[in-house]
């Protein structure tokens, strides 16, 4: 039979990736999972059983506790911040705008360049130095008469992590601008001109048929930029360096287990931070692959 | 087009967006262009106004040379092994399945998704018992095995619109799988493979994580070379944002000339098609 013999070849060619996601990613979490069960502190493996111990101490970690806090803070200021700012501008953008590819090309740069680029810029712009020593946007909103908007940016006691939010969502928003552009230009224009032909206003339509139409733009929106708010890591690295008021579990993990050799302890959040992104984004793959039509 | 142009006030919150998504990078070309004489905090927003001076570049440049060329030789190969890998598994997965590859497809999705802490301690465990710790073949090997996910989709999702007459129809024609792949899917797949390698290009590139834990100082790429400078309390603020510039340049240009593939792949990225 050529063609079962050629089922086999086909599984024997994506074989080597199969085996590599399979031993790096399936693999080595579950390597993870059997470090965050033991007592492996120091350069030495130790795996030694200590059950969910490691877990246990993490909540009651004054620490994780901060991290906890943070990663809601940031997630609530970032996600509302990129879809308020990505829904409006992709609305603007479908108004039948000239010169629309410039604006959306300008939107969705930042998307290009690392956290680490955005965040040593954006450290220099959000510098805190009050007085004489004032600059970056502090500088710029007391040289326009805008004092009230002077601030302590990331330094600000408990909402300082808001902060770090601000130059997360200068770059992911222009991505959200993309998903709802996308999502807008799947509206059928009948469904606008019918609706028009009736005598609705413009805002009538955008309430009642093209924001309810929205609906699974900004789900997916929601979850995507969820699971990147979960694993921020390098932006607050490259704005604050190592600091615990800006501390977030990815932080935590990277300094515990690779300054302080705490193995078991870092596996236990890597564990905490796959379970959180999987609790979002499981179900989302799952939605995502069951439309699927064979062509 | 029967509907008009837009009202000229829609303009004014459009450019006023611009200006935010731009200053930033104003800040970065202006300061890069001062001298060092006009450098200070308190002239930030300033345009230089003794002349263009190319002082903070080079000397953003002396220091960063050689991490910028370790990402070049990392990332490049990085970028093509990975999509010539994921190319083969998505015309498998999409047009030659075998029994499983249904299920096999949504696995190694989601790693696309896990957060790298979950596996970094075994990663770092695996190159040190391999002997890879340290230098930059290891860093290439993590970034084309954890680039597969999103390059295997980029291609499923491709060759998944092409009719499965055509399989059929080489088949008749007595070709094989890889011919079927080699003669039909590869030389339709041109403009996937430019998804697929500027995505990963500019993933690789920009990656911090992978890079701070698996490499020695000597084989740093840029991303952490510039945050370390950074960190530093010796070199000036304006040698950072001129540092800065030059660390996006590279994916910059690849986003300002093939900007229509990168939005491809973000758009992939969210499992969009």
């Amino acid at each position: 039979m050529r063609i079962k013999k050629d089922t086999l070849y086909s599984f024997l060619l994506v074989l080597p990736s199969l085996a590599a996601v399979a031993i790096f990613v399936y693999g080595f979490i579950g390597w993870t999972l059997r470090v965050s069960l033991s007592q492996w502190t120091g350069l030495l493996p130790d795996y030694t059983w200590v059950g969910l111990q490691n877990f246990v101490n993490l909540f009651q970690d004054p620490r994780f506790f901060i991290d906890i806090r943070n990663t809601v803070i940031f997630t609530l200021v970032f996600i509302s911040g990129s879809l308020i700012i990505g829904m409006g501008t992709a609305v603007l953008l479908d108004q039948n705008i000239r010169a629309e590819g410039f604006f959306r090309s300008v939107y969705l740069f930042p998307m290009a360049i690392s956290f680490i680029v955005t965040g040593v810029v954006w450290r220099w712009l959000m510098n805190p130095a009050m007085g004489s020593r004032m600059s970056g946007l502090n500088l710029l909103f007391s040289s326009l008469g805008l004092d009230f908007l002077v601030n302590q940016w990331h330094t600000t006691p408990v909402w300082g992590i808001a902060a770090i939010a601000l130059p997360a969502v200068w770059q992911m928003s222009g991505y959200t601008m993309a998903l709802y552009l996308a999502g807008l230009r799947a509206i059928p224009d009948e469904l606008r001109e019918a609706a028009r032909v009736d005598g609705a206003s413009e805002v009538q339509i955008f309430s009642n048929i093209v924001f309810p139409l929205l609906r699974p733009v900004t789900l997916s929106a929601m979850v995507i930029l969820g699971h990147i708010s979960l694993k921020v890591f390098d932006l607050i690295v490259a704005v604050a360096g190592k600091q615990i008021p800006l501390d977030v579990p990815a932080i935590y993990m990277w300094q515990t287990t690779f300054d302080g050799y705490f193995f078991g302890r870092g596996a236990a959040i890597g564990i905490f931070l796959l379970i959180s992104v999987a609790v979002l984004i499981v179900p989302y793959l799952v939605f995502s692959l069951r439309g699927e039509v064979e062509l | 087009m029967s509907r008009k142009h837009a009202r000229p006030w829609l303009y004014v919150p459009l450019a006023l967006m611009a200006v935010f998504y731009l200053a930033p990078v104003y800040v970065m070309i202006t300061t890069g262009l001062k001298g060092f004489d006009e450098i200070s905090l308190k002239n930030m927003w300033v345009l230089p106004s003794s002349g263009i001076h190319f002082d903070n570049f080079t000397a953003a440049f002396e220091k960063l040379a050689p991490y910028l060329w370790n990402s070049f030789n990392m990332v490049l190969p990085a970028a093509v092994l990975s999509s010539i890998l994921g190319s083969l598994n998505g015309f498998v997965l999409a047009k030659w399945k075998f029994r499983g590859a249904d299920v096999v497809f949504p696995l190694i999705l989601f790693g696309m998704f896990i957060p790298y802490q979950s596996v970094l301690i075994p990663l770092v465990e695996f190159m040190k018992q391999t002997g890879l710790y340290g230098g930059l073949p290891g860093l290439m090997l993590t970034h084309v095995i954890y680039g597969l996910p999103i390059t295997t989709l980029t291609f499923r999702n491709y060759f998944a619109s092409v009719p499965k007459e055509m399989v059929e129809a080489a088949r008749m024609d007595g070709a094989g799988l890889l011919a079927t792949y080699g003669y039909i899917f590869l030389p339709i797949a041109v403009p996937s493979f430019v998804v697929a390698i500027i995505w990963q290009f500019t993933a690789a590139w920009n990656d911090f994580l992978f890079a701070v834990v698996l490499t020695n100082p000597a084989n740093w790429p840029i991303t952490v070379a510039l945050n370390n400078m950074a960190g530093s309390q010796i070199i000036a603020w304006n040698v950072q944002m001129a540092g800065s510039l030059l660390a996006a340049l590279p994916t910059l240009v690849v986003y300002i000339f093939l900007g229509r593939y990168f939005l491809r792949g973000l758009m992939a990225g969210a499992l969009k098609g």
